[in-house]
């Protein structure tokens, strides 16, 4: 008997800060596991897709259209690293709180874990994928500077931070309104293409460079290529990174608050 | 000496609004108005106005046709839904025990969904750990413990779900029919470990069909008939009530005591 009420007193209602990091830790690792044990080839596959996109994009604007760019194999590879998991979350996130809807309908506990567990594993991802990088600027011989020791832990931090925060803006309203996941798409696709990710910053025309910081993706994705290529960061940006991932926080985090209760009512 | 409900409803209310009026955002642009006014008028009303209380140690069963309510309120008591209005009280922490594979992730394997589901119903990663090898040999799994749950039969996933319950220590036990499978021996395991949370003063809460079980296990007993409680009191009165409204027979008592447990696993089929 006095067994189990100390048992019980463990149970209080409130879980503890170990528990909740359990179960986060639990929750990335499960995904990592499912990633790589459904097959041998998991890791490759997860370079595979921003290497093929390069390849592809090498030829149709290298090959094809000529563009004039000195060593341009890098500045894709430069940009669509990084982009890849910003568009993987952004692609993955309609569904966080549906793949989960068993759960969340029999069990109490913190659903905000979900998609942070979600983020972080495709930070972790990202960052497995860096060696890649290193290694093509090794072919083409540029070397890495020492500004990636702060410059990459910046960068990935203001990308994780905003990615969290739009993630449970879309995780949360795609539970009301399943069309939310089209929505991501096209966004995707939309702002693919008003970032410089194929292309430089200094190829577009000045008249539309100045409104480049209105795209949240910008700022980072062209301090993400400046600081692989040639170890410097646009401070101007950073602090426009900052903005957006304070802003779409807070957003995330309000939407998540007005609707999480009603989760277990649809989902 | 009066004991201090461990759940506690009062006048409590829950609506729904019919969300599939909003269908998508696309629906939701072009008609707002309309849409939003269809939400508000279109309320599901799941529970309308009902009190109870659950005391400490008590085996409370709750009875009652499709769709009255019974699965909405143990929602409430685990705390996945909020009510409408009125107040639900929960003095102590709840443990759900899942339906069939909900919160059990297929590629995992069984140890490891045993340590994620503990950790998701609060315990801290070491105090699964601590009763790791508890759990495992109570489900009788063997070598399928280290396969993924993919493979694993209906009967299989029951078992690890109860085994992982059963040894969480749980003090208030929220279960909706999910026992009526696995083998007669591990069904007689099941038994045992039941018979011994109600020794030792273990809260159930129990929402079935079978009013056998009902009579058997639950000390006291609520009927919610068309989202309202229509009687709560001993749990064999209720269930005479409520057969003969419904005009089915009242199950024949058993006579020995491990013969009626038998027989209250049998019943249900499992709620997937």
């Amino acid at each position: 008997m006095l067994g189990i009420s100390q048992g019980i007193s463990r149970l209080s209602d409130r879980r503890s800060i170990e528990s909740y990091r359990d179960l986060l830790i639990l929750l990335v690792q499960k995904d990592l596991k499912i990633r790589y044990k459904k097959n041998v080839l998991g890791y490759l596959w997860s370079i595979a897709s921003p290497l093929t996109f390069a390849l592809v994009y090498y030829f149709a604007f290298q090959i094809v259209l000529q563009i004039r760019a000195e060593g341009y194999a890098l500045i894709l590879i430069s940009g669509l690293f990084p982009w890849q998991w910003f568009a993987n979350s952004l692609g993955s996130s309609p569904s966080y709180f549906l793949a989960t809807s068993q759960m969340l309908r029999k069990v109490r506990f913190p659903l905000s874990i979900v998609p942070l567990a979600a983020n972080l594993n495709n930070m972790i991802h990202f960052l497995l994928s860096l060696p890649v990088v290193l290694f093509m600027m090794l072919i083409y011989d540029k070397t890495p500077s020492w500004s990636w020791i702060y410059g990459i832990p910046i960068l990935v931090t203001l990308q994780l931070i905003m990615l969290h925060g739009v993630s449970l803006i879309l995780a949360s309203l795609n539970v009301f309104l399943r069309d939310i996941e089209r929505v991501a798409q096209i966004i995707t696709q939309f702002t693919f293409f008003f970032t410089p990710i194929i292309y430089t910053v200094d190829m577009l025309p000045p008249e539309y460079l100045r409104w480049l910081p209105l795209n949240p993706a910008a700022p980072l994705m062209v301090n993400w290529r400046s600081l692989i290529l040639d170890g410097t960061m646009d401070w101007g940006y950073v602090l426009f990174s900052v903005g957006y991932a304070l802003l779409f926080l807070a957003l995330g985090t309000w939407v998540f608050n007005k609707l999480s209760s009603r989760f277990a009512e649809v989902a | 000496m009066k004991k201090e409900p461990i759940i506690a409803f009062d006048q409590v209310s829950k609506s729904y609004p019919l969300y599939h009026h909003v269908r998508g955002i696309k629906h939701l642009m072009f008609n707002f108005k309309r849409n939003m006014k269809e939400m508000n008028a279109n309320q599901y009303e799941a529970l309308r106005n009902i009190s109870f209380e659950i005391y400490e140690g008590e085996q409370f069963g709750i009875i009652g046709h499709n769709g009255a309510g019974k699965s909405t309120t143990l929602q409430l008591i685990a705390g996945v839904l909020q009510p409408t209005s009125g107040r639900v009280t929960v003095r102590t922490r709840v443990s759900p025990l899942l339906a069939l594979g909900s919160g059990f992730h297929p590629d995992l394997t069984g140890r490891e969904n045993v340590i994620f589901n503990g950790v998701l119903m609060g315990l801290t990663r070491r105090e699964v750990m601590n009763r790791l090898d508890e759990i495992i040999e109570f489900s009788e799994l063997g070598e399928f413990v280290d396969r993924s749950i993919r493979s694993y039969s209906t009967g299989m996933l029951a078992r690890l779900g109860f085994s992982v319950v059963a040894h969480l220590d749980p003090k208030v036990l929220l279960i909706d029919e999910v026992l009526g499978v696995g083998d007669i021996r591990f069904r007689q395991k099941c038994i045992d470990k039941m018979m011994e949370f109600k020794r030792n003063g273990v809260t159930m809460v129990l929402v079935t069909h079978s009013t056998q079980s009902v009579m058997q296990l639950c000390d006291r007993a609520m009927w919610i008939h068309n989202h309202n409680v229509k009687m709560i009191g001993k749990s064999r009165r209720v269930v005479e009530r409520y057969c003969e409204a419904s005009g089915v027979p009242l199950p024949k008592r058993a006579r020995d005591k491990k013969d009626e447990m038998l027989d209250f696993v049998e019943i249900e089929a499992p709620t997937i």
